[in-house]
């Protein structure tokens, strides 16, 4: 009897071991989603750029190089706006900061919030593509019918590779999950 | 305790619900996998249907998707892993000389999960809307922004799977940790017990990250978080991420343990040892390893940067190395050995000829450059039924016929055996080799409809699935006429049959077997 106590006892030990390491695996699964984040922060990788806006200091020019930036704006599926760039793309001095403005206009009867998600493409641009000032910083709120110029300072890091001369700077607009929520609550609250 | 009634055996229903024997238990898992082999299947012959001429045949689009689907799923989680589970079931605690598993009520829990989880998965074909149709690697925002109503069950059955092999897990490597006969040091250990402990921690490793990629799929769904929504500021690409660094363990978890079955098998008909056991151990392990470092290969067109393509094709092809090992080792104890060729051992070669097929097609995959043109067409479709069907599957039935008789107690019909075999080599060949064609001229996986000069191969694969999925019915019948009788097995079954479960257990093995450990020298 003592034997298949002391069996029991061995067994529950790799049991425990075996269970910890289950659960943390589980977390390691959650976990990933801020490595993966941090990654692509570090890295710039996937096209990724800051939510935050950059402080550069200025005058660091290169009057040497050109580089093209191309705009490009999207929307969401479910989204009843209309939103573009006001121009398709500009010669910008690395260094430099620069201004362009998008055009978004809520076409739809009712007020809408948007969340715009930035994108850099070629990938490897990301990391040199910072945003001083961006409309994609915060959500934008527009009334039906309302039209808004939104604008983007952005610089091209100088340091950016050689091999790279154009860049391409997308937005999506997405209709903000959490704001449909809080109004849908708020709605709700009404009746 | 139970343990004070030896001779009493339970009968009627009892017996196989509240079943604490390993060996009921694992002829409960091996008769659930091949209940869903058929089921699996039959999605798989209407898929061969659809696609034996172009235009849209038999099923619309959204119900081919569907069966895509749940053809992935079921043949995965509903076929090969519980089969594996069936057989490590069976065979560890004879092989290891323990007289059970060392858990036998959570053994008995994890296997009565399983109807349960293929009940939701399977009820969601008969509810509004439609099944889960995104593909059986449900794809972020397909499967969350775009998925059907019933994606939630389809989460819930992945949930209860994912508890059920864990556990099943767990009590492998316990039993095998702590149950094995004195004098049975790991290093003696037969290589399917070396194989399976070596899946069962692959498994408690990544079935927690599948259950986690889930649940946050439910909440993305349900709960307004953004893991997967671009919207929300999270990134479907991480889904891939994510979903796939459970993904390339889990291709290792389906493979292993038939790499264990077809160790012990060549052997036997070879009528010598093992060439190069603990080669065989230390290159089984460093696949396992090295399977946490591959999973982007799965996507490398996502866009990823030239240094991660490269790293994951570099990684990728390593494993072409532990792999080769075990080819050549397989080869090699077939060199000058007195071979025969039952039906165990014809499977067990056509397993390493067409294995490495498959191994071959997915090294050329490996190189980045050139998966940009393979990539998501039949090319791959190809290489994971090489690999899985003429791999894992055929793994399956040499160890069926191999074990039947200790089993059982009875030999199965050599005639039929051959039969079955040879006519599943051909046809599994004439449904699976066009594919290779038919992806390199481009054909898309996942499409109900083709484009005209694809016809002539889709419909030699078609014949094929055809074949093969009719003669599965003849291994069915095999298999019961094994059960009810034939000419009686012999204790040690096959002349050349080396372990404790074929030297120290008359056949048919007893309910109850070593009760009192046997000495291993």
């Amino acid at each position: 009897m003592t034997d298949q106590n002391q069996q029991k006892n061995e067994n529950s030990k790799v049991v425990k071991k075996l269970l910890l390491a289950t659960v943390f695996m589980f977390g390691f699964g959650y976990a990933l989603v801020p490595l993966y984040n941090i990654f692509c922060d570090i890295t710039g990788l996937n096209g990724k750029t800051s939510d935050q806006a950059a402080v550069v200091k200025a005058a660091d020019i290169d009057n040497n190089r050109w580089v093209t930036v191309e705009f490009i704006g999207n929307l969401n599926d479910n989204m009843p706006w209309k939103f573009r760039p006001a121009i398709s793309k500009m010669k910008v001095r690395p260094g430099e900061p620069s201004r362009i403005n998008y055009v978004a206009k809520n076409v739809s009867s009712s007020s809408i919030t948007g969340n715009a998600v930035p994108s850099v493409s070629p990938g490897q641009a990301a990391k040199y593509f910072t945003k001083t000032e961006c409309f994609c910083f915060t959500q934008q709120e527009l009334k039906s019918g309302e039209e808004k110029e939104m604008p983007v300072v952005f610089i091209v890091d100088k340091n950016l590779p050689k091999r790279i001369n154009t860049v391409t700077l997308s937005y999506t607009f997405f209709n903000s999950p959490v704001a449909k929520k809080e109004k849908s609550s708020v709605s709700m609250a009404k009746k | 305790m139970s343990d004070d009634h030896h001779d009493h055996k339970p009968t009627g229903l009892g017996r196989w619900l509240f079943s604490t024997n390993h060996k009921d238990i694992g002829t409960m898992y091996l008769w659930f996998s091949f209940i869903m082999l058929f089921i699996g299947g039959g999605m798989a012959m209407i898929i061969r249907a659809e696609l034996y001429q172009p235009g849209m045949q038999l099923v619309d689009p959204d119900f081919f998707n569907q069966m895509t689907t749940l053809h992935g799923l079921i043949m995965v989680f509903g076929v090969i892993m519980p089969a594996f589970v069936g057989f490590a079931n069976w065979l560890v605690p004879m092989m290891i000389g323990a007289p059970d598993m060392a858990l036998p009520r959570m053994n008995n829990m994890s296997f009565w999960i399983l109807p349960f989880a293929f009940g939701t998965l399977l009820s969601t074909l008969f509810m509004e809307g439609s099944a889960p149709n995104f593909g059986w690697t449900f794809y972020a925002p397909l499967s969350t922004t775009y998925g059907p109503a019933s994606t939630d069950y389809f989460i819930f059955g992945v949930h209860l799977m994912g508890i059920s092999s864990i556990m099943g897990s767990i009590n492998v490597i316990v039993t095998i940790l702590n149950m094995r006969a004195p004098g049975m040091t790991l290093m003696k250990m037969p290589i399917f017990v070396w194989t399976w402990l070596i899946t069962a921690f692959l498994l408690i490793a990544v079935m927690p990250v599948l259950a986690g990629v889930v649940t946050m799929m439910l909440t993305d769904r349900n709960f307004g978080t953004s893991f997967f929504e671009a919207a929300g500021g999270g990134d479907p690409v991480m889904f891939q991420h994510v979903f796939w660094f459970f993904g390339h363990p889990e291709v290792y978890i389906m493979i292993l343990p038939s790499f264990g079955i077809i160790s012990q098998i060549i052997p036997t008909f070879a009528r010598k040892k093992l060439f190069g056991y603990s080669s065989m151990v230390y290159a089984t392990a460093s696949i396992a390893i090295l399977s946490f470092i591959v999973w982007a290969h799965h996507m490398y067109t996502v866009g990823m940067p030239l240094a991660g393509e490269l790293f994951f094709m570099l990684a990728t092809m390593l494993i072409a190395v532990p792999t080769g090992v075990k080819v050549f080792n397989w080869t090699a104890t077939m060199w000058k050995g007195s071979l025969t060729f039952e039906t165990p051992m014809l499977f067990s070669v056509a397993f390493i000829i067409l294995f490495t097929i498959g191994g071959f097609s997915g090294l050329m995959m490996s190189i980045t450059p050139v998966d940009f043109q393979y990539h998501d067409t039949y090319f791959i479709v190809a290489h994971f039924h090489y690999v899985l069907v003429t791999g894992a599957l055929f793994a399956i039935f040499a160890g069926a016929y191999y074990w039947l008789p200790k089993w059982t107690g009875n030999m199965y019909d050599e005639t039929l055996g051959k039969v079955h075999f040879w006519i599943s080599l051909v046809s599994v060949n004439v449904l699976f080799f066009p594919m290779h064609f038919l992806g390199l001229a481009g054909m898309p996986r996942r499409i109900p409809d083709y484009a005209l000069q694809f016809t002539d191969f889709n419909q030699m694969a078609s014949i094929g699935a055809f074949v093969f999925g009719g003669i599965q019915l003849l291994f069915l019948y095999i298999v019961i006429k094994c059960i009810r009788g034939g000419e009686k097995a012999t204790d040690q079954v096959w002349e050349g049959a080396e372990g404790l479960e074929f030297e120290q257990l008359p056949s048919p093995a007893p309910f109850h077997s070593f009760t009192q450990a046997p000495e291993v020298k």
